[in-house]
């Protein structure tokens, strides 16, 4: 009964000798390094909100929305932008839509597995290449031999930059859906076309409206594809597609560069408006994605 | 115990098709002789106007899935109108023989068959058979219930006939009806047909997608173990269905569970895999047969619980 103090546990005497002070110590620096890194990522964020807000919001008035753009600083307004945006746009899904989705189908339901991959690989690819380069590609295809810029060839470029991203997400979707339904219509004697549609793209559809409007976005945000080809225009253009047409990012562009405190405060204005599209777009999506996390 | 082949190369479409099975498999297997008397295999007696329907004769039945060979030379008989359960332990091919009835496997690639199954004396491997076609007489019930998640328990019980394209607008609500009437399902959603097919229980779910079955009008329906994701109740009203359908369809059932298969089949077919993980059958026989008196020990074994 006397030996129990020389005789402690061996678990006892580990715990007591090692205290880590040099570990513990280290452990805190990292973590610390880790946080501050955290925030630095999210100040940009706040930034750009806060700035473009509070700058945005005092641009923003009736001549803005309804006026088009007019030189040297007098006046004038962003309408010419506004439209150009909302056409472009628009027909840019148009295009990309069918494409993408059809893309997204093919490799998913029917590629063989070599030639999905493939394709994935071209699109993730696609993804990444610079924007401006799309312009360019584009400037050759639609713009040199017309000899004129237009805005079907900055729609084009624009489909371009959505087409991958709503493939891949189409078939990121598609993979949700259970194989099991599928089953249960081919065993129902339902072709395969009709299971493909009816069935797994229908079961999938929230999701796949979801990448859509991501692409959307996505697009209403570029600039450097409509450089080459849509150019930007005063004017308002109503339909024309062969001919210039603006958009907001690039009004944004043209004008944040005039010597004229008017015109800066009207890229500040639009910088404002697409902003507000823009995460719009991308919080309603969240909010859906979250709320209903299988298709 | 391999059944005798001549049978099977022609198939007489008599309305005495089924007995005329009976008996000559009986000649070759004594042991076939006692389902002659066994009440009631299937058929109302009374109702005979058209040959009864849904037998199929399998022979010498391989499926590959690419070089593996899964199911081994299975020749087999399942009578129209009655129950025939397939047992045997994990992985002996019986979800791949089921599969193959109604040309489901083709959906992995790779899969292919030799041999030949006949629904009625046609082969539904014949170049000139459509898949397609083939599925709307021979149905399938999957494992978990999986009913169409974007639709009604009404557009999920139509589902089969709206995106076929074979219905005309006023039918379809008799159809629903009848198909949920006769999976036992009416009653409990009659009054919510536009609720939605995923909101009802797994039971309901099940009988759901047995009625969303039975709405194209099948001959012969294929069940993969239908009631092993269901708890006890719903799967007691799983097999009393059964039981109904068994009058107007024919069935197969693959199950895990060999009380089940003891309750409800007629016949049972008893299969477990080799060394090189292919599939064969052991032995076939009423299901009585099977249970109480097996011929071959490895059925013995297993239905007493002493393997698999």
């Amino acid at each position: 009964m006397s030996a129990t103090i020389t005789t402690q546990p061996r678990s006892v005497a580990i715990l007591r000798a090692t205290s880590g002070g040099r570990r513990t110590w280290f452990d805190r620096v990292m973590r610390s390094l880790a946080l501050l890194a955290a925030i630095a990522c999210v100040i940009p964020l706040g930034a750009v909100l806060f700035f473009v807000t509070v700058r945005g919001i005092a641009a923003v008035n009736l001549d803005l929305l309804t006026k088009p753009a007019r030189a040297l600083g007098v006046g004038g307004g962003a309408l010419s932008a506004i439209l150009g945006t909302l056409q472009m746009v628009p027909l840019a899904a148009l295009l990309a839509v069918p494409l993408g989705v059809l893309a997204g189908v093919y490799i998913h339901e029917y590629g063989s597995a070599r030639s999905a991959r493939a394709i994935r690989f071209a699109a993730d690819v696609l993804v990444g290449v610079p924007s401006i380069l799309i312009g360019i590609f584009v400037f050759t295809f639609l713009v040199l031999p017309f000899r004129q810029y237009n805005a079907f060839a900055g729609s084009v470029a624009l489909a371009v930059i959505m087409a991958p991203v709503i493939m891949r997400t189409t078939e990121e979707v598609l993979k949700l859906v259970p194989g099991t339904l599928r089953e249960a219509s081919l065993a129902l004697g339902v072709p395969r076309w009709r299971t493909t549609l009816a069935i797994v793209v229908r079961t999938a559809l929230p999701g796949i409206l979801t990448g859509i409007m991501l692409a959307v976005a996505r697009a209403a945000g570029e600039t450097a594809p409509l450089l080459f080809t849509a150019l930007g225009s005063r004017l308002v253009n109503f339909g024309d597609f062969g001919k210039p047409m603006d958009a907001l990012p690039m009004f944004i562009y043209v004008n944040a560069r005039q010597p004229y405190e008017l015109q800066n405060d009207q890229a500040w204005g639009a910088a404002f408006l697409l902003l507000v599209v823009v995460l719009t777009v991308n919080i309603l999506v969240r909010l859906r994605s979250t709320r209903r996390r299988t298709p | 115990m391999r059944r005798p082949d001549p049978m099977l190369v022609e198939t007489p479409s008599a309305p005495a098709d089924e007995a005329a099975a009976s008996t000559s498999s009986g000649a070759a297997d004594p042991a076939m002789a006692p389902s002659e008397s066994a009440p009631s295999p299937g058929s109302e007696h009374g109702a005979a106007t058209e040959p009864s329907s849904g037998r199929l004769d399998i022979a010498n039945l391989n499926v590959y899935y690419g070089t593996f060979r899964a199911i081994i030379d299975i020749t087999l008989t399942i009578r129209p109108h009655a129950i025939t359960a397939i047992i045997g332990p994990s992985g002996c091919g019986k979800s791949t023989f089921l599969r193959s009835l109604n040309r489901m496997h083709e959906v992995i690639p790779d899969a292919r068959v030799e041999g030949s199954i006949k629904l009625d004396g046609i082969d539904v491997y014949d170049p000139a058979v459509d898949p397609v076609q083939l599925r709307r007489v021979v149905g399938m019930v999957f494992q978990r219930p999986n009913p169409f998640p974007t639709m009604s328990i009404y557009d999920n019980v139509v589902a089969g006939l709206r995106l076929t394209g074979r219905h005309r607008a006023a039918e379809l609500d008799e159809v629903v009806e009848r198909s949920l009437v006769r999976a036992a399902l009416w009653d409990e959603v009659k009054d919510k047909l536009r609720s939605n097919g995923t909101s009802l229980s797994g039971g309901q779910q099940q009988r759901l997608c047995i009625a969303r079955a039975l709405a194209v009008n099948p001959e012969v329906i294929l069940m993969d173990e239908p009631a092993s994701a269901l708890d006890p109740v719903a799967t007691l009203r799983i097999e009393e269905l059964m039981a109904e359908l068994r009058k107007n369809y024919t069935i197969v059932i693959v199950t895990h569970n060999m009380q089940q298969a003891s309750r409800i089949s007629d016949q049972t077919a008893f299969f477990t895999m080799g060394d090189d993980r292919a599939g064969y059958l052991v032995e076939m026989d009423d299901t009585i047969q099977i249970f109480t008196n097996p011929r071959n020990q490895l059925t013995e074994d297993y239905v007493s619980g002493r393997f698999g």
